[in-house]
């Protein structure tokens, strides 16, 4: 596809960045986008770099394998260890449960592999008909819809899944509540925003009435959103907008909502160094039980430790630190000997982060 | 590095981890000797002995192993040919003979085999090189994956460049697009069934270099192969312990690759390249010298891409496209697709 002008283009880029000098209001602004994606383009194209010192952009809890509680990473761990073939994102198999990571299970025969999609899991168990294959399921509502579209066609009966997905709108609502948050504004992730539709942050902009601006990942899709998003602060407006028209709409993916609403029912969520949020989690429906490897298995897990002596991804993943707050960041802690989640996922800050030099911003 | 510890892939990645490692196993137990001004020590492309008045003899070592064995643009044994004598010709020295180990695995295809051999020798001639001597191995079916090449290539030089031997104000050019190889070969063995015409840049460099060279102002060199444009550079700028400015928009990089680069999270930058020199040269003799590699095929898009400076010493500084700075830091070992 020819694109009719570049995302990278300079004279474009320099026009918002004039406009957010102009807008910024005199104070700081703490602007919070909950998508790795977004972390990586910003410092991918060193755009910190562009903006005035006032306005800070910070990560919250923006990396699917970073929130997944321990508990399911102990059940995928020992569906491994039991002998069941365990699929999953490359991402989670460095990610510690209580006693150890996939990559560990595996290491010790456990079969674990790693897939591109739900869809690659079921090829697995179609292809391999003697083994139990079960689909270890992270992600937010970008990934949710793809393992909806195997749940409810009939996938093979030695197919199961371990469902963790997690819904971002109510996250940003529960950073909200937490003491001392100061948050100005939200820059929403496109690609949530594409299945969700702009409709699904208007309770959260109301209720809390905070700008919540929805931005592409191209560096010009991310910069006319924090334009519009100071724009509003400097305002002291608070409504939904959306920058990245070309690819959301208010309504969002009929297609992907139905297959959502089809597989799942909505449930509390535990999102490991934040706790439970309500609402927050997509659970297999009833109908769909006979998929849930939970179940089949009759493995639970238990809530186990989480907190990690002297990491601060909870702070990060919450907006209330940056990866260069923590003590352990670069130093004991890097993406070859992670000790958080942040480090480990490839979306968490602390890992996009040390990638881009350990120092996102060069101003 | 702890001695419990086990040898994983980053280990021979060519990123952070090979450097300790190096570090760590290799450079405490074997002294410097003195044959030559650059040795094992300076951990340089290859290393030098010295013979008054008639320049420097360089020595180096590469081994080759890729999956697949063979891949669009080229195969192990032009791999293994060029990625030798690629490593002579940035240390300035005409490539003279090479020899050429072989450990192949017992049951492996005979016509296979011949295709590479064949290879190696065809990319030899395009420099007029010697094979001088060799062996080969075969070991238990089981034993080995396939086929593994060694290859150690003497060169003339007069003298030897280093890699880290400039000055704030010179300038750094790259004699052509770069990550092809990197792109190539992950494409090829991570079947993601996408289709391009994308191939390896797999070559000997030493044409463009002797055409550099005959301009003059040529600094340093070096090979951009394991950790791409990035670990070259940031290699560069520990050791001359200067800062790099390089503009994201000057580096070639094919459609493709950049493509592919978006699609995967993979950075171009960080992939390897099997046909590339990075040069620092003077300023003065830089556009003399982009013109001269212009000349030749397969230095058509060469270019200009940054400068040495004095600001942040160490460290390689990327101008983005957009307007933005950020470090371009080394990578840390083999990337991985990005999945979610």
């Amino acid at each position: 596809m020819k694109r009719p002008f570049s995302f990278s283009d300079p004279v474009r880029a320099s026009r918002l960045t004039d406009a957010i000098q102009r807008l910024a209001p005199d104070r700081p602004v703490r602007i919070v986008h909950v998508c790795g994606t977004h972390e990586a383009a910003i410092a991918e194209h060193g755009l910190r770099g562009l903006l005035p010192r006032s306005v800070e952009i910070l990560e919250g809890p923006g990396c699917p394998v970073c929130v997944t509680p321990t508990q399911d990473i102990d059940i995928a761990v020992q569906l491994a260890e039991r002998g069941t073939t365990v699929c999953t994102f490359g991402d989670m198999m460095r990610v510690p449960g209580t006693r150890r990571t996939l990559e560990q299970a595996r290491a010790s025969g456990g079969d674990v592999r790693t897939v591109l999609s739900a869809a690659d899991a079921v090829g697995v168990a179609r292809t391999e008909p003697q083994r139990d294959v079960v689909f270890f399921a992270v992600g937010f509502e970008t990934t949710a819809p793809m393992t909806a579209a195997v749940v409810v066609n009939n996938p093979p009966g030695n197919f199961s899944v371990v469902v963790s997905h997690k819904r971002i709108p109510p996250a940003m609502a529960a950073l909200l509540d937490l003491p001392n948050q100061k948050i100005d504004a939200y820059l929403a992730p496109g690609h949530v925003t594409t299945v969700l539709g702009t409709r699904a942050y208007a309770e959260l902009s109301e209720t809390y009435k905070i700008p919540v601006v929805v931005g592409g990942f191209e560096p010009l899709d991310v910069l006319y959103a924090l334009a519009l998003a100071v724009r509003q602060v400097a305002d002291g407006a608070a409504r939904v907008e959306n920058a990245f028209p070309r690819a959301t709409s208010e309504q969002g993916s009929p297609a992907a909502l139905a297959l959502l609403d089809e597989a799942f029912e909505i449930a509390d969520g535990h999102w490991r160094g934040i706790g439970t949020i309500p609402a927050s989690a997509f659970v297999l429906r009833s109908r769909y039980a006979d998929l849930d490897a939970r179940a089949r298995y009759d493995i639970h897990g238990e809530t186990g430790q989480e907190e990690i002596p002297g990491c601060r991804c909870a702070d990060i993943l919450t907006a209330q630190a940056v990866p260069t707050d923590c003590p352990l960041f670069s130093k004991h802690c890097t993406p070859l000997t992670p000790i958080g989640p942040c480090m480990v996922g490839a979306e968490g800050a602390c890992s996009i982060w040390f990638r881009y030099g350990g120092r996102p911003d060069l101003r | 590095m702890s001695r419990d510890a086990e040898i994983n892939a980053f280990h021979g990645a060519g990123g952070e981890v090979a450097g300790h490692f190096l570090s760590d196993l290799i450079l405490p137990r074997f002294k410097d000797r003195g044959l030559g001004r650059i040795g094992l020590h300076a951990l340089d492309d290859g290393a030098t002995i010295d013979r008054p008045n008639q320049g420097e003899i360089v020595f180096t070592t590469d081994s080759h192993v890729v999956k697949p064995l063979f891949f669009p643009g080229g195969d192990i044994g032009r791999l293994a040919a060029a990625g030798t004598l690629n490593d002579l010709a940035v240390m300035g020295a005409r490539p003279l003979a090479l020899s050429l180990a072989v450990i192949v695995e017992e049951g492996f295809p005979m016509d296979r085999l011949d295709r590479v051999l064949q290879s190696f020798h065809d990319t030899l001639a395009e420099v007029d090189a010697a094979l001088l001597c060799g062996d080969t191995k075969v070991m238990p079916h089981g034993d080995l994956d396939g086929l593994i090449l060694n290859s150690s290539g003497i060169g003339i030089a007069s003298p030897a460049v280093s890699d880290a031997s400039f000055e704030a104000g010179d300038v750094v050019l790259v004699t052509g697009t770069l990550g092809d190889h990197g792109m190539t070969i992950l494409l090829a063995r991570e079947q993601f069934e996408l289709q391009t015409d994308l191939a390896s840049d797999v070559a000997p460099v030493w044409p463009l270099v002797e055409r550099a060279l005959a301009v003059g102002g040529v600094r340093s060199m070096k090979d951009p192969t394991r950790g791409g444009l990035a670990a070259a550079l940031n290699e560069m700028a520990r050791k001359a312990d200067l800062g790099m400015t390089v503009r994201e928009s000057a580096i070639p990089i094919r459609e493709e690759v950049r493509g592919l680069s978006e699609l995967l999270g993979i950075p171009a930058l960080s992939v390897a390249n099997e046909g590339k020199a990075v040069m620092v040269v003077a300023r003065d003799r830089a556009d003399a010298i982009l013109a001269a590699l212009r000349k030749h095929p397969l230095g058509m898009d060469a270019a200009i891409i940054g400068e040495i400076t004095t600001d942040w010493p160490g460290r390689v500084i990327l101008d983005t496209a957009v307007g933005g700075k950020r470090f371009l830091d080394m990578p840390l070992g083999d990337p991985v697709p990005r999945i979610c």
